[in-house]
């Protein structure tokens, strides 16, 4: 028998080849290891893999990223329900009204400023940026305070030094309000439509924001170029990068990705973990806008969450690690993938 | 049960139960209509191989494209048939019977050698040799006392794997 040798290599190779993936995965291999002698039975039998796929239908840790969990109900029981209902009242009723006038003072208060800072202060860089950045903390700490977010930061605070970048896991485009409460980052975002996508390009593009264009492929280098660069000016705002590419459903993280590892800058984790009790802020892009997830925790409770500085993200805020590539939920797996298994 | 109903009502889960010869439980079978229907993203009541590929687990495996043929556009009540085989309940019969039908491409009962070696080329990918996996494939063969021309029906694989300790098994997650 010469060719049991030679399944033998090709098997490790393979492995060599995809060393990451293969931890996660059930052990069953699609190639057969010659325990001793190959025989046809061995050949023939189909099953690890197949019960791989079969598995993969029944239930996928990738899809479950992605799922924002159904709230437990806990509200059927006849002494819970009369409060249930009183809770709902004074949500809609007390406390949302409240928190639109909050955030109404707040863009009145950001826009009366922001817009003469930004236009009269033309000549002098430094000031209007500098005014421009504590603009931009306040209208965010406005928002914050307007679903009475309890935010717990853990650690140093974010400085601004050269050739460093801080990366984040990503649960909702609200991630980015509340840490640029904390400090003005610059962050780089897909180029959202709608009033998002207009703030975007005016207010947050005096942060030093970069915005990408995931359908565009030109675009990728240019961002490459614009990274590079912003990193190594000195008196730049930090950095901001979620290297997850999308929102995950604060249970996981997904594989990040390596851009934000390749510019040759220290690298500062940051870990958000939002306290379930309240609300679920996993904001799913794909099912709801983001004005309706916006008004979902406008009429909660409270948001409540922890973050963390500087330690290793996942470890640090009780996360489960998964080996999946976040961008699939927009695309499916080339071929390419299929063949190196 | 073509229609797209979020609820199962208890004559629909006996319905299918009836349809799988009772491999699944009811509460299985609950689980698996919420996966179901989770899989099919358009709400069209069938399960196209687009959306099967949406589940990257799924799409990596080697086997992905064969079992495609097999599951590209079921209802809910084939897609329960389908996973039946693979119910611990199942017998070895009906495993093996799956498992035929996965290296029987054209579906008239007989496996012949190029449906062998197809499986063996999605298994084992540019890795090994095509001229290499037809070697393996017929020193395989004639130690098991077949030859190169031999098919293989339905019964030789039952000869073959019937007492190999055939593990196929996969728990339907019930909460």
């Amino acid at each position: 028998m010469s060719n049991p040798g030679k399944l033998i290599t090709s098997s490790s190779e393979l492995d060599l080849d995809r060393p990451n993936i293969e931890d996660y995965l059930p052990s069953g291999s699609s190639i057969q290891e010659p325990h001793g002698k190959l025989r046809l039975r061995d050949l023939l039998d189909i099953s690890p893999t197949l019960t791989e796929a079969a598995g993969a239908i029944v239930d996928d840790s990738f899809t479950r990223c992605f799922k924002s969990n159904p709230p437990e109900p806990w509200n059927w029981n006849i002494y819970l329900f009369p409060l249930w209902c009183c809770g709902v009242l004074f949500r809609y009723g007390i406390l949302f009204p409240s928190r639109v006038l909050v955030l109404t003072i707040g863009w009145i208060i950001f826009l009366s400023s922001y817009i003469p800072v930004h236009f009269l202060l033309k000549g002098h860089d430094k000031l209007r940026k500098k005014l421009e950045r504590s603009l931009v903390e306040l209208i965010c700490s406005f928002f914050v305070a307007s679903w009475t977010g309890v935010v717990k930061y853990h650690g140093p605070r974010p400085s601004m030094r050269p050739k460093q970048v801080f990366v984040a896991n990503h649960t909702s485009m609200i991630d980015f309000i509340i840490l640029e409460q904390m400090t003005a980052f610059s962050v780089i975002m897909q180029k959202h439509p709608g009033w998002v996508g207009l703030l975007q390009s005016t207010i947050l593009e005096s942060l030093g924001c970069i915005w990408f264009n995931r359908s565009e492929s030109k675009d990728r280098e240019i961002v490459a170029k614009k990274l590079r660069e912003h990193v190594q000016g000195a008196d730049n705002n930090p950095l901001l990068i979620f290297p997850e590419g999308t929102c995950v459903n604060n249970h996981y993280t997904v594989m990040f990705k390596k851009g934000a590892f390749e510019l040759g800058c220290t690298v500062c984790p940051i870990a958000i973990k939002y306290n379930k009790i309240f609300v679920d802020a996993f904001w799913n892009s794909r099912k709801q806008s983001f004005t309706m997830h916006l008004l979902q925790l406008m009429t909660s409770w409270a948001v409540v969450c922890d973050v963390w500085v500087r330690d290793i993200i996942s470890v640090r805020a009780g996360l489960k690690k998964v080996p999946w590539d976040g961008y699939l939920k927009y695309s499916r797996p080339s071929p390419k993938h299929r063949e190196r298994k | 049960m073509g229609n797209t109903s979020s609820m199962l009502t208890q004559y629909d889960i006996e319905e299918v139960q009836e349809h799988c010869s009772h491999t699944f439980s009811q509460q299985e079978i609950v689980s698996l209509y919420q996966r179901f229907c989770q899989l099919d993203r358009n709400g069209g009541g069938f399960i196209s191989a687009e959306e099967f590929l949406s589940v990257p687990e799924f799409a990596v495996n080697p086997l992905s494209q064969r079992l495609l043929r097999m599951i590209d556009g079921l209802n809910f009540k084939e897609f329960v048939a389908f996973l039946s085989a693979f119910s611990p309940r199942a017998t070895l019969q009906q495993k093996i019977e799956f498992i035929f039908k996965v290296y029987d491409s054209d579906g008239n009962g007989k496996v012949t050698f190029n449906d062998l070696l197809d499986v063996l080329h999605d298994l084992t990918g540019q890795f090994i040799s095509e001229q290499q996996r037809k070697q393996v494939l017929i020193h395989v063969l004639e130690e098991a006392g077949y030859t190169k021309d031999s098919s293989l029906v339905l019964s030789d694989f039952v000869k073959i794997l019937g007492n190999s300790g055939l593990k196929m098994e996969v728990e339907v997650p019930v909460d």
